[in-house]
């Protein structure tokens, strides 16, 4: 079933990441535990703790414009951080085996540069890059670009989809074998044709010659984000690994099912696509004491103000006058276009604001919570909270349940938010056999049991 | 010999000292010399051990070519020849995977301004100022190739004749390209600046990360492009980490003189150098920067060896090999490091504050620049015996400047 089953052991294996947390409210920049977010060596700390720990690889996230709340920069979260490329590229000359996966956007984007970029980190990491594919088409992050707001919410996928295929001709167009620099004879290319393309679509009408030879994985691993229908479709046709937002077991289970269930339709299998939800943790020497952390934590992420702020993206409109350690507002949210928050993707998880604040106004009245109590109880509970082993087991219990193929995991300090998972967890899911004690391979796709493109029957093509 | 004409009531100043790196080297046949490893050329160990080289010799800086195409022969489409290095990294993040293996040395990959965004390479730029510490610096080219349009297909880029350089047709469409590589640099430039440097305040009264009225829209709106702004990345180390252009004629000279910190010129003996640096100069003070540091540096190939006759006897077995005799925009410099260094000494008096050279093989004369002529210079007391500093800015003299953005109440 999976990719990655060993011999002698009918336990799945986990697969780890670390995410390195930044802009939004799980990073808790107020402690004084907490580093810079920009500096090289918080980086290099959370990378290395990583590859120590023997984990999958590193992830970034990445957005292409300072989040707005009300008109103004939003100031109450962690702000700013790095190009993802750059510091991928750097990250890989003081490490040897990790992954490094970069969220990269195929609006604001051409294919020809990212393609390049790509293949690049590939070879400067040997083998260790993947690609989470986002796509986005606000105008107000198209204001930094040279096309604008260009494209339609209908149509991001559409030209996801065909820029990813367009970058998968380019990697292609090089198969491996045409540089053969043959000193006496003077030929340094087999032929004038590596790296030929031509394509031809709605979104691209591009031809020439892509400049990066064959890297080692061929392609970068490919990562989708979205859980959207569009998204699950687009990732069980073209993606490797779908980043997900973690749920319930029995939530998981059925995002795991749907998923898996569409990859047969585009000639592929099941080992073929891992689910890889992201999640957040809270270890301490008992449970007791990990449930109380977990609960310091979360008023540390949702201070009165925040509280306040992640009311306004429900109720779209301005409620600084409220007092966030009093009730909830009775004004109804304002119903249509969002202009409270801007450059964030949470605003569009409220489908129904009148619905979700009478759910709240319900929920608070009932359990006599302030505005900041019910934020802090309806947000983000962290995943998985409690003693090494009490984490160790439910990682475990949700990889073997089918609910996912391992975690990427964000901990909410920067740079040393990884560091008590990977000297007490790992070491126990390495005791029951369900993750790796050394690295296996030198590549990503190794790490992640996924098989060269090279070694698969062809191309897949993907329904037009 | 020296044969400067300084006075020796004081020291002469100190020469700056770059090396351009570009594949197996800048001649046609480099990749085929025994010491050359041109199937090492994608890999981050080749790029790690030239800058290290490089870094070893106490140089300046290294720029690293790069385009938006293979490699090519002629200026403005694809060549299709077989028997030259075709295919290269990404410029930037080469240096970026160099940047943690080395301490001291300035990294300056090339960017194309024509087919990129501004907002992306100002936030690559500041990034590998951070992950350099300081050291990082770009090279802006502009493209008049169609081939690279056709990779981008989102603008046709008219035909350049060849022929006729300086005609009305195509001096339009360079002063075109270099007016929008103009608007390229300005953005990435206020993007730098977007973040003020005490922007973070991590102030847990309040709850603010950020003082967000030290995080500035910047505003931009041009003829080719608008930009927004701020920045995602805030404010380098460097402040405005180095821009620099290659120029060989007034339009691009015009781009060095407004927005560059260093201009490279080929210039062919020292009376060229010194019009071209008079006529930089000029531009400068048009442009209102009279006065401002901005430093020209000489470009030139070298063939580098113990005499002169195997210089180039080297010389003329590459050329030998390549079919045809090698030619450059820059002047070729065949001969010994103490005759390179008389030569160096001799064109500063042109006004050029340093030298950009191109090793003719990366293998070979890489070294022969930090191992002969680098201890030549010294000798003649106008090259650094150690670093003086940490950031590129220092290495050049250049203070870093405050955010254009900063209240100055």
């Amino acid at each position: 079933m999976t990719a990655n089953g060993r011999a002698g052991t009918a336990r799945k294996q986990i697969h780890l990441a670390a995410h390195f947390p930044g802009v939004n409210n799980t990073t808790v920049w107020s402690d004084p535990e907490s580093g810079s977010q920009i500096d090289f060596s918080s980086f290099v700390h959370l990378a290395r703790t990583a590859e120590r720990a023997k984990f999958d690889f590193l992830f970034l996230a990445e957005g292409l414009r300072l989040r707005e709340h009300a008109g103004e920069i939003y100031d109450l979260d962690v702000v700013g951080r790095p190009d993802t490329f750059t510091v991928l590229s750097a990250l890989a000359a003081v490490t040897d085996r990790i992954g490094l996966t970069g969220t990269i956007n195929s609006t604001f984007n051409e294919p020809y540069e990212v393609a390049r970029q790509f293949a690049s980190l590939d070879h400067l990491t040997e083998g260790r890059a993947a690609w989470n594919v986002v796509t986005s088409w606000d105008a107000f992050t198209g204001e930094n670009f040279r096309r604008g707001g260009f494209l339609p919410e209908s149509r991001r996928y559409a030209r996801a989809k065909e820029f990813l295929a367009t970058a998968t001709e380019l990697f292609d167009s090089w198969r491996g074998d045409e540089i053969v620099a043959d000193r006496t004879s003077g030929r340094f290319l087999r032929d004038a044709e590596a790296g030929a393309f031509v394509h031809r679509g709605e979104e691209f009408d591009i031809e020439g010659r892509f400049d990066v030879p064959r890297s080692p994985q061929g392609r970068p691993v490919i990562f989708q984000a979205g859980d959207s229908e569009e998204g699950r479709e687009f990732a069980a046709s073209s993606a490797d690994a779908i980043f997900s937002r973690h749920g319930t077991l029995e939530e998981g289970k059925a995002f795991y099912a749907d998923v898996k269930r569409r990859l047969a339709r585009y000639g592929r299998t099941p080992g073929q696509l891992l689910i890889l939800p992201s999640a957040t943790f809270v270890v301490a020497d008992t449970d007791e004491e990990a449930a109380e952390r977990a609960q310091e934590v979360r008023r540390r992420q949702v201070s009165g103000a925040t509280a306040l702020r992640h009311l306004e993206f429900v109720w779209n409109r301005d409620l600084s006058g409220y007092d966030p350690d009093g009730p909830l507002p009775e004004v109804d949210p304002v119903v249509g276009e969002h202009t409270m928050a801007r450059g964030r993707a949470q605003v569009r998880m409220y489908r129904d604001p009148v619905a979700t604040a009478r759910e709240w106004r319900e929920l608070a009245e009932a359990n006599k919570w302030s505005i900041r109590e019910l934020v802090i109880h309806t947000g983000n509970r962290q995943s998985f909270v409690g003693s090494p082993a009490t984490v160790a087991r439910a990682l475990d219990e949700f990889v073997q349940a089918d609910a996912a193929d391992g975690f990427i995991l964000v901990p909410h300090l920067v740079p040393g938010g990884l560091d008590v998972f990977a000297d007490t967890v790992v070491p126990l899911l390495q005791e029951r056999g369900v993750f790796r004690t050394e690295y296996e391979g030198t590549t990503l796709r190794e790490h992640l049991g996924l098989a060269h493109p090279d070694t698969l029957p062809g191309p897949s093509a993907p329904p037009r | 010999m020296p044969s400067s004409s300084a006075s020796s009531a004081s020291p002469p100043a100190p020469l700056h000292l770059a090396v351009a790196l570009d594949g197996a080297g800048w001649h046609p046949a480099a990749w085929r010399e025994p010491e050359s490893r041109p199937r090492e050329l994608t890999t981050a160990r080749y790029w790690a051990d030239l800058i290290t080289e490089a870094e070893r010799g106490l140089l300046d800086l290294v720029t690293l070519e790069d385009g938006l195409a293979p490699q090519s022969s002629h200026p403005f489409r694809r060549d299709d020849r077989t028997d030259r290095v075709r295919g290269r990294l990404d410029a930037v993040l080469t240096a970026a995977r160099v940047a943690p293996l080395t301490r001291h040395i300035g990294l300056v990959p090339t960017v194309v301004t024509t087919h990129t965004e501004p907002f992306h390479i100002s936030k690559a730029i500041a990034t590998l100022d951070h992950v350099s510490s300081g050291r990082a610096g770009v090279r802006v080219k502009v493209s008049a190739r169609s081939d690279e349009a056709a990779h981008f297909g989102r603008r046709d880029i008219p035909p350049v004749d060849l022929s006729d350089l300086d005609g009305p047709a195509s001096a339009a469409v360079v002063a075109e390209l270099f007016d929008e590589a103009a608007d390229h640099v300005e953005v990435v430039r206020r993007l730098w600046d977007s973040w003020e440097d005490d922007a973070e305040i991590r102030d847990v009264a309040t709850g603010r990360f950020i003082d967000r009225d030290k995080v500035h829209h910047i505003d931009f709106r041009g003829r080719h492009f608008d930009v927004k702004g701020p920045s995602i990345t805030p404010r380098p180390p460097q402040g405005q980490p180095l821009v620099t252009a290659l120029a060989h004629a007034t339009v691009p000279y015009r781009l060095v003189a407004r927005a560059a910190d260093i201009g490279y010129v080929t210039p062919h003996d020292v009376d060229d150098a010194r019009a071209v640096t008079e006529e930089i100069h000029a531009e400068q003070a048009a442009a209102g920067r009279e006065g401002e540091p901005l430093h020209v540096f000489g470009d030139l190939v070298v063939f580098l060896d113990e005499t002169p006759a195997r210089a180039a006897a080297r010389r003329d077995r590459l050329d030998d090999l390549a079919g045809e005799e090698y030619t450059s925009d820059a002047e070729i410099f065949t001969g010994t490091p103490a005759q390179l260094a008389d030569l160096l000494l001799h064109w500063r008096e042109g006004g050029l504050t340093g030298f950009r050279l191109r090793p003719a093989v990366a293998a070979h004369d890489l070294r022969a620049i930090t191992r002969g002529l680098v201890p030549e210079l010294r000798g003649r007391n106008v090259f650094r015996r150690a670093y003086e500093a940490d950031t590129l800015r220092g290495l050049l003299g250049l203070a870093r400047p405050a955010s254009r953005y900063a209240s100055t109440a």
